[in-house]
């Protein structure tokens, strides 16, 4: 016996049948269905397996706080795990699998967990599986004790991201944020409601009542038809709020196209909503506790409310037969509903005695066997629950031995009382009190702007909670300026509820049935053992608890479980609730979509990388590209069949014997300008700028304030209040703003402004013997001549009638001459000096030939052969920072004992004494002898290439008191080999540096 | 994600700014008159308030200009913005 389908009532469309399967099997049901609800009518009891003890598990709740319906819908790349089938609208074709099962539902092999229960309680893995490691048993454990399969394949859906702003959010779209919402949107406020069902009227759909003499469905429609036609109002189903952050910040996850059959879908799947209110109003209603008691995680013990919901709203029963078990007013209504469709009340059990409680006169207690002062304590069955064990209970609470009877029934229902959803308020930093009343906790004060309205306050009357909703909504638009009369509030007839008797766990010490598990979180598998476990073992903190039993760690974050569970700890603590506390919540409300979050950020749109003036021609000269501090550049370019290697090879020697040209436009170019520019690039700078005259240039290297070397570049003084500074092309940015930083916050007495021109100029650069006589064939009005323009000057000028400015300087050690052109004339530069260059053997060549042309020459790279240690005397800078006198960046810090201390690592050459292949870089230097680490090492390899000029390899390195030990033999280790080598100066070519000045 | 008042832009997210931390720290100064303890004082130490911080802001993706905010590391309420070369404010319950 199970549930099934009604003949009548509820919100679905009867007219529409919708196919779908569940672990393979067709079944069938109809739109307005939401997966559970077509699954219970179906009469599937068993739709999961329990997380730790593979237990038979049915639906338990109605919405959010399903803990035991977990899915994995659809195959191949829409697979999407561990959804809720609560929260899976019913279309046409689904496919719908459980996630913890196998080899089926019916006959799970690792249920025998179960029976070894005992032996697996809280922190098991902890102290079991210690030795010898974890990992050895993870990949088992895993295994066993898991959810859903995440896609193989790349996501096919498309989601994007939305930025709003509103002066009233209202979240839920139950009677009471309908109503307040429809008071702010009358006031001609922005105001945004979002519901993440499909259908609005949260609570009414599956209780309607008569709204001032009307159905509520149809008072429902006229006030989602007045927001929706209301200009300035935004009104979104199917969106779930699933956190509150600072300053009014609401994240929100639009369910666009997930209701729709896979092929009928189009556009993007999801959106994430970004929304900034000024005032936000949460309407998140309440959800109903489970009983903990033996054996309460059997399929068809289900939540009241659920029980509920499922019959009036979906037209689905819960079951034939319904045992309820209360310990409030609820239980009562929740009986009398549900014989109204037709079930069968086998009888209600509940927890408070008679004399206590006073019911409402619409209650008939002759229509159905109703025990007071009587709980639950088993219940038995297997795949199916098939009767269940009522006790009477004393006034602790305690079962009494003898006072028993088993009632037979296929559904029993617990109204354990109802806790308001609080999530999004105590994710606002909103406090929580425990209530006595309602034996809850419940929402008080928030720093923001945020309060509750509805179920959500622990207030369940409805009158009450729209008169509150009417006033909340026109104070919210009130407080953002907007003026609104006072709302009518429709007329209901309902009764005063009565008192709640708190039981967070039946007390079944006295019956002799102490060894069976009572489960408080069912998604976890934890069970109230598991928590007093904890507590003896002196886990006090509720955060503590929580942590090493996982209570509320599951998916669905302890909606059913949390406050049980610290129900369970006030009685064993001897602590009230309200010492006990609440675990923090934090965001997500419910799972969100990665996807959703990262939107159109992915694939070439997560970093866009920025691309050259003269891309095509580098693409039809054969360029390979590669990521270069966000720039797409080229590697090298690749002739015929040859190899990346043989490629950068060819690039590097036919630089040295005709002309190269590279495309170097990523270099940093920031122009300084105003009467204080030199005075502060000698304060940005280690090395001296205000005495450059116009026309020349210099290297210069920056610190940080740690003395650090930061980059280096070369510094152009055009006039002496106007300088250009070329950076790496990697910092360019943030040097940019380290200028703006150090002028607008410390030397504001500076006059100075600066200006980041890096994508204004083109720049390229031309090297090698040849590079005057190729430059020479343009009509420039710059001298080329050696001696009226020579190494380390810059020029500016006109070229081939195009502004243009020229600077000699060199990282390659040839005659260099880096010309840049605006932007817009980088490509039909790059071409004029590909048709002129013919004669003059030149080459295009990329980053990695020129990385060869700079070791060789022994050229610092900073990054490369410097690290987060480096200060300037590292690198040969010591005799030029002795000689400044003026203070600037970094310069106090490498004062300091460690920065002069004797034995620091320095920056070197390292010659190869045997083999042609280029030593590994990261490899260690260590003193010369058998090597058993580990050893102290003295340095490691910074750069190494095997130089086509030189025919050898070259090699950089930092190596402790290096520049004392030039000649030097060492050993270099790398991954357990060593090599023999020589500290040499950087260096190997050209080393008296005669071909830069011809 | 905070919402801040930029002085010349209005009110924008978080996301357009960068933090550059604790405002008003004295760089001192000539180096040779810094003792070691000092300077790591000015490079390291940091007052870590629970309350009031004052601390400088960059519209990164707006005006480009630093300012000050004084913000409650509790409440995370920005309590007042003011230009970068201005002295703190005193913040006071009146002030808020």
């Amino acid at each position: 016996m199970s549930g099934y389908r009604l003949d009548k009532g509820g919100h679905i469309d009867r007219s529409k049948p919708l196919d779908f399967s569940f672990e393979g099997k067709k079944y069938s049901g109809f739109e307005g269905d939401t997966l559970a609800s077509a699954l219970m009518a179906n009469g599937v009891s068993v739709v999961g397996r329990s997380f730790k003890y593979h237990r038979p598990r049915g639906i338990l709740a109605a919405g959010f706080d399903e803990p035991n319906a977990i899915m994995q819908i659809e195959a191949g790349p829409h697979t999407i795990p561990n959804l809720k089938a609560t929260g899976i609208e019913l279309y046409d074709g689904l496919e719908a699998n459980p996630v913890n099962a196998w080899p089926s539902l019916a006959f799970d092999a690792l249920s025998i967990n179960s029976w070894l229960s005992r032996f697996i309680p809280a922190a098991f893995y902890y102290k079991t599986f210690m030795w010898p490691d974890w990992h050895v048993f993870e990949s088992t454990i895993r295994k066993a004790a898991g959810l859903g399969v995440s896609p193989k394949c790349p996501d096919p859906d498309g989601y994007e991201k939305h930025f709003a702003h509103c002066d009233v959010l209202v979240i839920g779209g139950g009677p009471a944020g309908l109503l307040a919402a429809q008071a702010a949107s009358r006031s001609g406020a922005r105001v945004i409601i979002v519901e993440h069902d499909p259908e609005w009227g949260g609570s009414l759909l599956t209780d309607p009542k008569q709204m001032d003499g009307e159905h509520s469905d149809a008072w429902i429609q006229k006030i989602v038809d007045e927001l929706q036609e209301a200009p300035q109002t935004t009104v979104l189903n199917r969106t779930m709020a699933f956190g509150v952050y600072d300053h009014g910040l609401i994240g929100l996850c639009e369910r666009v196209t997930d209701h729709l059959p896979i092929s009928s879908r189009s556009g993007i799947r999801q959106r994430i909503w970004k929304v900034r209110a000024a005032q936000t109003i949460i309407a998140s209603g309440a959800m109903e506790r489970p009983f903990v008691f033996p054996n309460n995680d059997r399929p068809g013990i289900m939540l009241a409310s659920a029980g509920e919901t499922y019959a009036r709203r979906y037209a689905a029963a819960p079951g034939r037969k319904v045992v309820v078990v209360t310990n409030n007013d609820y239980g009562h209504y929740c009986a009398q509903s549900l014989k109204k469709t037709g079930v069968e009340i086998a009888a209600i059990a509940d927890a408070r005695l008679q004399q206590n409680t006073s019911l409402p006169d619409q209650i008939d207690l002759n229509d159905y066997p109703v025990f007071f002062g009587t709980t639950v304590t088993n219940s038995s069955g297997r795949h199916r629950v098939r009767s269940a064990q009522l006790h009477e209970i004393d006034s602790a609470g305690k079962a009494i031995l003898g006072r028993s009877r088993d009632i037979d029934c296929d559904t029993i229902l617990m109204s354990g009382g109802w806790s308001p959803v609080v999530h999004l308020f105590s994710q606002a930093g909103g406090k929580l009190v425990f209530d006595a009343k309602v034996q809850a906790f419940i929402p008080t004060t928030c720093e923001q702007n945020i309060v509750c309205v509805g179920a959500a306050t622990g207030e369940y009357s409805l009158t009450k909670n729209l008169s509150e909703a009417a006033n909340v909504g026109v104070n919210a638009a009130s407080k953002s300026g907007f003026e609104c009369r006072a709302m009518a509030v429709p007329k209901i007839t309902e009764s005063e509820e009565s008192s709640v008797r708190a039981m967070w766990q039946v007390d079944v010490s006295d019956i002799r049935s102490t060894g069976q598990k009572a489960w408080i979180d069912f998604q976890n598998d934890v069970t109230a053992s598991d928590v007093k476990l904890a507590i003896r073992e002196n886990f006090q903190s509720v955060e503590h608890v929580k942590r090493y039993t996982t209570l509320g760690m599951a998916s669905d974050q302890g909606k059913t479980s949390n406050v049980n569970g610290i129900g369970v700890m006030e009685s064993v603590l001897e602590k009230p609730m309200a010492q006990v506390g609440t675990t923090k919540f934090r965001p997500p409300y419910d799972p969100t979509t990665i996807g959703a979050f990262a939107g159109r950020r992915v694939g070439d749109n997560f970093g866009p990388l920025r691309a050259l003036a003269a891309e095509q021609e580098h693409k039809e000269a054969g360029a390979k590209f590669d990521d270069y501090g966000g720039w797409s550049r080229p590697v090298c370019y690749l002739q015929g069949s040859e190899s990346e290697d043989e490629a950068v090879q060819r690039e590097a020697k036919a630089v040295r014997q005709g002309v190269g040209m590279f495309d170097a436009s990523p270099l940093g170019k920031i122009e300084v300008f105003g009467p204080d520019a030199a005075k502060f690039l000698d304060r940005m700078y280690a090395n001296t700028m205000s005495t450059l005259k116009a026309g020349q240039c210099r290297y210069g290297i920056m610190l940080d304030e740690n003395g650090i070397v930061f980059d280096d570049g070369v510094l152009g003084c055009l006039k002496e209040d106007h300088f250009l500074v070329g950076t790496t092309s990697g910092k360019a940015t943030a040097i940019a703003e380290q200028f703006e930083e150090w002028l607008q916050c410390e030397w504001t007495d500076l006059d100075v402004v600066t200006d980041n021109v890096t994508s204004a100029w083109s720049v390229i650069n031309l090297n090698g013997p040849n590079a005057r006589a190729l430059l020479q064939k343009f009509d420039c009005t710059i001298d080329l001549s050696p001696n009226a323009f020579q190494h380390m000057q810059m020029r500016e000028g006109r070229l081939a009638g195009v502004s243009c400015r020229i600077q000699r300087v060199s990282f390659s050690g040839e005659l260099s001459y880096e010309v840049s052109v605006p932007w817009a004339y980088g490509a039909s530069f790059w071409q004029a000096l590909i048709s002129e260059g013919e004669a003059f053997g030149v080459y295009p060549f990329g980053i990695e030939a020129l990385m060869i042309l700079r070791i060789e020459k022994g050229y610092l790279h900073v990054g490369s052969d410097t690290d987060g240690m480096t200060v300037p005397q590292d690198i040969g800078f010591g005799g030029i920072l002795a000689k400044k006198k003026s203070d600037f960046v970094g310069r106090r810090s490498i004062m300091r004992p460690d920065a002069i201390r004797k034995d620091r690592r320095q920056f070197v050459g390292l010659e190869t004494i045997s083999g042609q292949t280029p030593l590994r870089v990261g490899a260690h230097i260590v003193s010369l002898g058998k090597v058993i680490p580990p050893i102290h090492t003295q340095g490691w390899v910074t750069s190494s290439v095997y130089s086509p000029n030189t025919a050898k390899p070259a090699a950089l390195a930092l190596v402790e008191r290096g520049t004392e030990r030039y000649g030097e033999e060492v050993q270099v280790w790398d991954l357990g080999k060593s090599r023999r080598a020589r500290i040499v100066r950087p260096g190997v070519f050209d080393p008296e540096g005669r071909r830069l000045h011809v | 994600m905070l919402q801040i008042t930029c002085p010349h832009c209005g009110p924008r997210s978080e996301i357009e700014f960068r933090c550059g931390g604790e405002s008003h720290i004295q760089r001192p100064g000539p180096p040779e008159d810094v003792s070691d303890a000092k300077w790591s004082e000015y490079l390291f130490f940091r007052k870590n308030p629970k309350g009031i911080h004052f601390e400088r802001w960059l519209h990164r993706f707006g005006c480009g200009r630093w300012f000050n905010i004084a913000r409650d590391t509790v409440s995370h309420e920005v309590v007042q913005e003011y230009p970068i070369d201005s002295l703190a404010p005193t913040i006071t319950e009146k002030t808020r």
